[in-house]
C-alpha cells in the first residue's frame, strides 16, 4: 500500500492542525522578536546623534568587503576560517529557512536545476555548519583559547552561554537534516523517487541510518524534525538579542554604518560647529545615553571574540583596560537598564560605576583593537568621548593637570619658554653646516618643518630634529621652522579629551602656518603628522620625513654608505600614528632596505599589528597601573626577532623604547635609532671622497655626538628611568 | 557653611625660568606666566568638597590688580560661587601684616564660618593666615591635611607634623586654617570652564569700601622690606659613575647606605 508522507501543515500535533500550530508559532515568534528589537532600539533612540547616512555606495562597498567578504576574519587563521564556513552556511541556509517557514511546505518555486543545485549546496552547508559547531564547542571546552577567558573582575565566564548557543545551532542543523533524511528514507521505502541528498552530507548519512526504520516512525521523525527546527529557529531568533549572538542580526547594520574615515576623530557633537561648541552644555560621554546610537549599536554587535583585547597593548601589560569589556560592560548595562519589561532607568554616571578613571586613561589610542575587530567596532572615539566627559567634570589625574596647564599658558606640556623653541637649531656646530630659517614673516620658505614640542625641547630628541633638518638640507629643500610661534600640535590634547584647549592650539598653529606662506609641511613626529593631516583644516599638505626620504631615495638624491657594523640586525617598529593610523608601512622599510649591507628582520607584530611602545604626548605624563611597561614588552619582541637595533620613526617611540631597553636589561645588546638619525648617519654626502675620509669640518654635519651616550650616564639614566621616566620627563 | 578662601596669583615655578632682573632686586617678570598659588588651589578644592557635604557657599578673595582676576575665574570655573577682588593703589607692596590687615577688613564685612588659606604662597612666607586669625581673634591651625565637620560649630582637623606624622585637633568655628597640599586632588579646570564663567561679575573693593586706613598698609607701612634677591650658586653636579653595570650597582648601594638610606 502506498502511503503518502503527510506534510507538517497537513499533520495534526496534539489535536492542533499543523497549519494552525505553525501559524501561531510563526506569529508569536515574529511578534516576540519585533518586541525585543523594539526594546533594544529604545536606548539607540535616546542616544546622541551620529551622522552615518551619507555615501551609501562606499558603505555598501564595506558591507561587501567586511561583512559578506569576512575580510578581517582570517587574521586569526583557524577561528577565522571556521567563522567564514559558519557565516557562508548561514547565508545559504537563510534562504532554506525562510522557504521552510514561509511556505511551510518544502517546495521551492525555482527552476528544477537551480533547486537541485541549491539542495546539494544546502545539504553540505548544513553539514559543515553542524561540524563547525562540534569543532567550535570542542575548541571552547577543551582547548579554551586564552582570549575567551573572562578575568574575575569582569564577572563569570561566557562559556556556558557560548556552548548553549552553539548547541541551539547544532540542533537547528540536525533538525533540518533529519527533516530531509526522514522524507528521503520514507520515499525510498515507498519505492518513490527519493529527494536527492548530497553524498556524505549529514542528511545523506541520516538517511542511511533511517533506511529501515518503520514508516510511522519516519513520519513522526519528519513531523518532529520540522517542529524542532521551527521552535529552535524562533527561540534562537528571540534569544540572540540577549547575548553575544546578537551580532548575527546587527552585524550587517554595524558594518554598513561603520565610520568611513577612521582617522578623523568624532566631533564633540555631530552637527555642532566649533564656533557653537561653547553653547553645548556638557561635553563628552558621562551617562550611557551620551553615547551615539551607532556606538550603542557597536555594543550590541560585539561578538565577544576577544581579538581587540588580545591585541591591546594596555591589556597585555596589565593596565586596567580591556577593549572587549568596554563593549561587553556597556552592552550589559544597556540590557539591565533597558529591560524587556518595566521602565528604563538611566542617567547614572558611567565613570565610577561602569568604567574606572584609570581604565579610560589607560588607552594609548594606538588603534590595535580597531584594526582587528571583524565587526568594525569603534573604540578610540568612545575612549576620547569618555575622556571629554571626565575633563568636563574636572576628573583629571594630577600628573596630567600640570602639562595641560602648561600647554594652555606656554603651548607645550613641559612649561618651557616659547622663545627657547628654536634653540636646537642654534647649536653652534650645527648652525655652521645647516642653517635653519625661522619663518617669522621676514624670511620665507617653500616647506615648513613642523617640529612639535618633544622634538624641540627634549635634549635627546633634538638629535632627531637636527638629523631631519640636515636631510632636508641635503636634498636641497628650501625649508624653515616656525620657532617660538609654533605651539604643540595638540594631538594628544585632543585625544585626552581637552577639545577646547586643542582648538586653541590648532587655531594658533593654523594662523602661524598660513602666515608663513609655505606650500607644504614636513614633520618627523607621527603625532604631529596625524594632527596636521586629519585634525587641522586648511593647511598645506603634510608629509612625514620617512615619506620624503623614500621619495628622494627613489629619485636618486639620497644615496647611502654601507652600514659599518655588519653584525647589526635591524628591525623596524611601526609607530601607531604613522603605520596603523596613516598606512605608512612601506616607505620606512624601503629606505632601510636601500642602505647597503643593512640586515633587516620583521617582528612578529609589525605593520597593522604593531605593538604600541607606551604612547606619546601626554601619555608620557600619565602614571598607569601596569605590571610591565609596553616598551619593555616591545623590545623583548625585537630581541625575539633577533634584532640588535630597533629603528623607529617617532620621538615618543624613542623615549619609550630607549627607556625600555634599559629596564629590560638589554643595554649593550640592543640600541634604538630614529629613521632620520640613521639616514643622516648613512647618507653618502657628495663632498666626501670616500666613506672613511671625511674632511674635518664636515664631521659636524654628521650625527650628533650626544647620540653616542657615555656608558656612565646611560647607567645612571637607566636607574632613574626604572623608577619613573614620566615624572623625570615632566620635571624637566 | 560659608567659607572664604584667600588665594593669590604667583609666577608658576614649573612654567617659568626664573631669572633676576638687571637691577638684581627682583625677578624678570616680562615673560612670566602666572597661575594660582598651588596650595591655595588645594584650599579651594577642600572648601568645595566641604560645601558639597554640608552645604553652603565658597568665596575666593584675592588682593591684587585686574590681572589677578584670572585666578578668580579659574576658581569660579571649579565651582566657587563668588570671586572677590580687593584692589587699591594703596595696597601695593604690602608686607604680610599689611595683607592680613586688608583681608581682616574684608572678613569683617561678611559672615564667614571658615577661612582657608594655602599653607604658603610660593613667593611668600606662610604668614598671612596666622596673622589674619590673630587680628580677628579666631583660632588657627596650620598645615591642615584633613577636615571633618563635626556639628556645625566645630571641626576635626589633622595637621601634618614633622616625620610625616599626623596630629588630630578639634577647633571651634569660626576659624582660620592653612591648607597643606595633598589634602585632596583638585579638580581640573580647562579653558572651556573658564570661558563659561567669563561674564560673571567679580565685585571689587578698595581701601575706603573696606574701611582700611591707607596709611596702615602698602609699601610705606611695610615693616619687612625686600632688600635683595639672588639665585644661589649651583653646587657640585651629579656624580657620574664610570664603571661596569655591576660595579655601578654596588657603588649606588654603597652611596645610598652611606647617606642612611638603607
Amino acid at each position: 500500500m502506498m502511503v503518502g508522507l503527510q506534510s507538517p501543515e497537513q499533520a495534526t500535533y496534539w489535536l492542533i492542525q499543523g497549519r494552525v500550530l505553525f501559524l501561531i508559532i510563526h506569529l508569536l515568534g515574529v511578534a516576540c522578536f519585533a518586541y525585543i528589537v523594539a526594546k533594544r532600539l529604545t536606548p539607540l533612540l535616546r542616544g546622541e546623534r551620529d551622522l552615518r547616512f551619507d555615501q551609501p555606495l562606499a558603505r555598501l562597498g564595506r558591507v561587501a568587503k567586511f561583512w559578506l567578504g569576512q575580510w578581517k576574519h582570517p587574521r586569526y587563521r583557524f577561528a577565522g576560517i571556521i567563522h567564514i564556513f559558519i557565516f557562508a552556511g548561514f547565508i545559504l541556509l537563510a534562504t532554506r529557512a525562510f522557504a521552510l517557514i514561509l511556505g511551510i511546505a518544502d517546495t521551492v518555486a525555482l527552476p528544477a536545476i537551480v533547486g537541485h543545485i541549491y539542495d546539494i549546496i544546502k545539504d553540505y552547508a548544513t553539514t559543515i555548519v553542524f561540524l563547525c559547531m562540534v569543532v567550535v564547542a570542542i575548541r571552547r571546552l577543551v582547548f579554551q583559547p586564552a582570549r575567551y577567558a573572562v578575568p574575575p573582575k569582569y564577572g563569570r565566564a561566557h562559556t556556558a552561554d557560548a556552548i548553549f548557543l552553539l548547541g541551539l545551532i547544532a540542533i537547528l542543523m540536525a533538525a533540518d537534516s533529519l527533516f530531509a533524511a526522514s522524507k528521503a528514507a520514507f520515499q525510498a521505502q515507498q519505492g518513490q523517487t527519493a529527494d536527492f541528498l548530497a553524498v556524505l552530507s549529514l542528511p545523506w548519512l541520516l538517511k542511511l541510518a533511517l533506511i529501515s526504520t518503520s514508516l510511522s516512525t519516519l513520519q513522526n521523525l519528519y513531523l518532529g524534525a520540522f517542529l524542532a527546527h521551527d521552535l529552535t529557529f524562533f527561540f534562537l531568533l528571540c534569544y540572540r538579542p540577549f547575548g553575544i549572538q546578537f551580532h548575527v542580526e546587527t552585524s550587517l547594520f554595524n558594518v554598513y554604518f561603520a565610520k568611513l574615515d577612521r582617522e578623523i576623530l568624532k566631533p564633540v557633537r555631530w552637527g555642532v560647529s566649533d564656533e557653537h561648541l561653547d553653547q553645548v552644555k556638557s561635553f563628552g560621554v558621562k551617562t550611557f545615553e551620551d553615547f551615539t546610537w551607532k556606538h550603542m549599536l557597536d555594543f550590541y554587535s560585539c561578538a565577544d571574540c576577544g581579538r581587540c583585547s588580545d591585541n591591546c597593548p594596555a591589556n597585555a601589560v596589565g593596565r586596567p583596560l580591556s577593549p572587549r569589556f568596554i563593549s561587553i560592560k556597556a552592552r550589559d548595562y544597556a540590557f539591565q537598564h533597558y529591560p524587556m519589561f518595566g521602565s528604563s532607568t538611566n542617567g547614572k554616571p558611567l565613570i565610577g560605576n561602569l568604567y574606572s578613571e584609570d581604565e579610560i586613561w589607560s588607552c594609548t589610542t594606538c588603534g590595535a583593537c580597531e584594526a582587528e575587530c571583524p565587526l568594525l567596532v569603534e573604540y578610540i572615539d568612545k575612549i576620547v568621548d569618555l575622556r571629554r566627559g571626565m575633563i568636563d567634570d574636572g576628573k583629571v589625574p594630577q600628573t596630567l593637570q600640570k602639562p595641560l596647564k602648561a600647554l594652555e599658558s606656554r603651548g607645550n606640556p613641559y612649561g618651557k619658554m616659547e622663545k627657547k623653541k628654536a634653540d636646537w637649531a642654534k647649536v653652534k656646530e650645527f648652525q655652521q653646516t645647516c642653517e635653519v630659517k625661522i619663518l617669522d614673516g621676514k624670511r620665507e620658505a617653500d616647506t615648513l618643518y613642523f617640529v612639535d614640542s618633544i622634538t624641540a625641547y627634549d635634549d635627546r630628541m633634538q638629535s632627531i630634529e637636527r638629523a631631519t633638518a640636515r636631510i632636508l638640507n641635503h636634498v636641497g629643500e628650501n625649508f624653515g621652522i616656525l620657532g617660538g610661534a609654533e605651539r604643540d600640535s595638540g594631538h594628544e590634547v585632543r585625544r585626552f579629551g581637552e577639545e577646547t584647549l586643542f582648538m586653541a592650539l590648532r587655531d594658533h598653529n593654523v594662523d602661524a602656518i598660513k602666515a608663513s606662506g609655505v606650500q607644504r609641511i614636513v614633520t618627523a613626529d607621527p603625532h604631529a603628522y596625524n594632527a596636521l593631516k586629519h585634525d587641522y583644516k586648511d593647511v598645506p599638505p603634510v608629509e612625514h620625513i620617512s615619506e620624503v626620504i623614500a621619495e628622494e631615495v627613489k629619485g636618486g638624491k639620497i644615496k647611502f654608505n654601507p652600514v659599518e657594523n655588519k653584525d647589526s640586525v635591524y628591525t623596524y617598529h611601526d609607530p601607531c600614528y604613522l603605520g596603523r593610523h596613516n598606512q605608512v608601512y612601506d616607505d620606512p622599510r624601503d629606505v632601510l632596505d636601500a642602505i647597503p649591507g643593512l640586515k633587516r628582520v620583521e617582528m612578529k607584530r609589525s605593520r597593522d599589528r604593531s605593538f604600541c611602545c607606551g604612547g606619546g604626548g601626554l601619555m608620557l605624563f600619565y602614571e598607569p597601573k601596569e605590571e610591565q611597561r609596553m616598551g619593555v614588552t616591545r623590545v623583548k619582541m625585537a630581541a625575539e626577532a633577533g634584532a640588535t637595533v630597533i629603528v623607529t620613526a617617532c620621538p615618543f617611540c624613542m623615549v619609550n623604547i630607549e627607556d625600555a631597553i634599559k629596564v629590560a636589561g638589554l643595554e649593550g645588546k640592543m640600541t634604538a635609532i630614529d629613521l632620520a638619525e640613521l639616514v643622516d648617519q648613512q647618507i653618502a654626502r657628495e663632498v666626501e671622497v670616500g666613506p672613511n675620509s671625511r674632511s674635518k669640518n664636515l664631521i659636524s654635519c654628521h650625527p650628533d655626538p650626544e647620540l653616542v651616550e657615555g656608558e656612565g650616564s646611560a647607567v645612571l639614566l637607566g636607574l632613574v628611568n626604572t623608577a619613573d621616566s614620566s615624572s623625570l620627563r615632566s620635571s624637566e | 557653611m560659608e567659607i572664604l578662601v584667600c588665594a593669590r596669583r604667583v609666577p608658576d615655578t614649573s612654567e617659568n625660568e626664573i631669572e633676576l632682573n638687571s637691577a638684581g632686586n627682583d625677578i624678570e617678570r616680562d615673560e612670566l606666566v602666572y597661575s594660582i598659588n598651588e596650595p591655595d588651589n588645594y584650599a579651594v578644592e577642600e572648601a568645595l568638597q566641604i560645601v558639597a557635604r554640608v552645604g553652603g557657599n565658597v568665596t575666593v578673595v584675592t588682593v591684587g590688580g585686574e590681572d589677578d582676576e584670572e585666578i578668580l575665574r579659574r576658581e569660579m570655573a571649579m565651582g566657587v560661587q563668588h570671586g572677590v577682588l580687593i584692589s587699591d593703589e594703596a595696597f601695593t607692596r604690602s608686607d604680610g601684616r599689611g595683607l592680613a590687615t586688608i583681608l581682616k577688613a574684608y572678613v569683617q564685612k561678611g559672615r564667614y564660618d571658615l577661612i582657608l588659606t594655602g599653607v604658603q604662597a610660593e613667593d611668600g612666607g606662610a604668614q598671612v593666615g596666622g596673622m589674619v586669625a590673630a587680628m580677628l581673634d579666631y583660632p588657627f591651625a596650620s598645615l591642615v591635611n584633613s577636615i571633618e565637620v563635626l556639628d556645625g560649630k566645630k571641626l576635626k582637623v589633622s595637621r601634618e607634623i614633622a616625620g610625616g606624622n599626623k596630629e588630630m585637633n578639634e577647633i571651634d568655628l569660626p576659624c582660620v586654617l592653612s591648607i597643606q597640599t595633598g589634602i585632596n586632588e583638585p579638580r581640573y579646570v580647562g579653558m572651556r570652564g573658564i570661558r563659561q564663567v567669563a561674564s560673571l561679575p567679580i565685585p571689587t573693593f578698595d581701601a575706603s569700601e573696606l574701611g582700611v586706613d591707607p596709611g596702615s598698609v602698602g609699601e610705606s607701612a611695610a615693616k619687612v622690606k625686600r632688600v635683595d634677591y639672588f639665585v644661589p650658586t649651583l653646587g657640585k653636579g651629579a656624580e657620574m659613575l664610570q664603571g661596569s653595570r655591576e660595579e655601578n650597582v654596588d657603588k649606588v648601594f654603597e652611596l645610598v647606605a652611606a647617606k642612611g638610606g638603607l
